[in-house]
């Protein structure tokens, strides 16, 4: 029982940063309170793949020329690390995006809260 | 708006770290194969520097560092390195990006770490442009008062 | 409609702990994903990639020679990703002064 949640808290923990970057996406009305969240919840993705390539007594996956690169249970897994320095680099791209748009919102629509902006377009919608 | 508030302390701190940030971050890319590093981590250090300075002086008086025109060409500057690479690989007859066959070296081994290298030179170029110009566009219609 | 957004947050996190109850124990070496052999009966790649990483590339770090010369292909994509979004905010954010003159 003790083994079983020694090997399985960190994906625990992950999820409970999941949760708090859905709740900031899906709850909160302001368009910037939104962004965080997603920004939380992509860094706790990355940290799930990153946390599951970990093995027991390995190190970096730098080849040392103490221990050889024969046996592959000495180094951890490269491979995700690899996927999520491309996950990281999305995310920052994404951002940069995102913030764009709400700039152009805010000059277009002179507001931030989510309930107002659909007021304000439903309303010229129906003056169109 | 008021964006930047002049102070003595912030500025001379800052222009004596950033040169050894930039230095740091060279350091970071080319020492890619032999320890953690690489490419986007480096650019995004030569990023941080340059974003240093245009918080601590200003907008306007950064400009004379790096300025907002030269963000996009290097950012595609550092995508032509990349891809010119791959094309200059299948021009020598092999397949896309395959860097065995751009024979910079005796060995297909060393041939391959020089075709990493010129690689990794080209994705830091590109990260270090493009998120100057990102910033730089972000703050775009407002000036320093 | 707020207490519906709760529910459904409740319950996605209640399924992600079901989820990973299945998960083998994080850093077995006995894992699937990093076996030698995938259960395609494929060379696994992980211990491909740390056996051979030094030998095809003569370079230590392992992460380096996937990013760049195992999946070349990829990295090439992810640049091109950074450079769109740079210029999605350049097109976006600079028709701003276009309109100032045309008003004035």
């Amino acid at each position: 029982m003790f083994d079983f949640i020694v090997g399985h808290y960190a994906y625990w923990f992950v999820f409970i940063l999941m949760a708090i970057g859905l709740y900031g996406m899906i709850i909160k009305c302001n368009l910037v309170k939104k962004l965080i969240g997603m920004s939380i919840f992509q860094v706790s993705i990355i940290l799930f793949y990153v946390a599951g390539a970990n093995k027991w007594g390995a190190t970096v996956p730098v080849a040392d020329p103490a221990l050889g690169t024969a046996d592959p249970a000495k180094y951890i897994n490269p491979l995700p690390h690899t996927l999520m320095l491309t996950a990281i680099v999305v995310g920052v791209a994404t951002m940069g995006v995102a913030l764009a748009l709400v700039i152009t919102i805010y000059k277009r629509y002179k507001s931030l809260d989510e309930t107002r902006l659909l007021e304000q377009m439903r309303k010229e919608d129906d003056t169109e | 708006m008021r964006t930047y508030r002049p102070n003595p302390i912030v500025s001379l701190v800052s222009r004596l770290v950033s040169p050894f940030i930039v230095m740091f971050a060279l350091y970071v890319i080319f020492h890619g194969h032999y320890s953690p590093g690489g490419g986007f981590q480096g650019g995004t250090l030569i990023a941080a520097a340059l974003i240093l300075i245009r918080l601590s002086e200003g907008n306007e008086a950064a400009q004379l560092q790096f300025p907002r025109s030269w963000g996009t060409p290097l950012g595609s500057l550092g995508v032509l390195i990349y891809f010119g690479t791959g094309l200059a690989t299948v021009l020598m007859g092999g397949r896309f990006l395959d860097y065995s066959v751009l024979h910079l070296s005796h060995h297909v081994s060393m041939s391959r770490s020089y075709g990493i290298l010129m690689v990794e030179i080209g994705v830091g170029l590109a990260v270090t442009a493009i998120l100057v110009s990102i910033f730089d566009n972000l703050l775009e219609g407002n000036p320093d008062v | 409609m707020k207490t519906a957004n709760y529910i459904v947050l409740l319950l996605f996190t209640g399924l992600m702990v079901y989820a990973s109850l299945g998960l083998p124990f994080r850093g077995d070496p006995n894992a699937a994903i990093h076996a030698d052999e995938s259960v395609a009966h494929s060379p696994g790649a992980a211990a491909y990639y740390i056996r051979n990483a030094k030998k095809d590339a003569h370079t230590d770090n392992m992460v380096t020679v996937i990013l760049a010369d195992y999946r070349g292909y990829d990295t090439l994509g992810e640049e091109t990703v950074i450079m769109t979004a740079g210029l999605i905010c350049f097109m976006l954010l600079r028709r701003r002064k276009e309109e100032k003159d045309e008003n004035l």
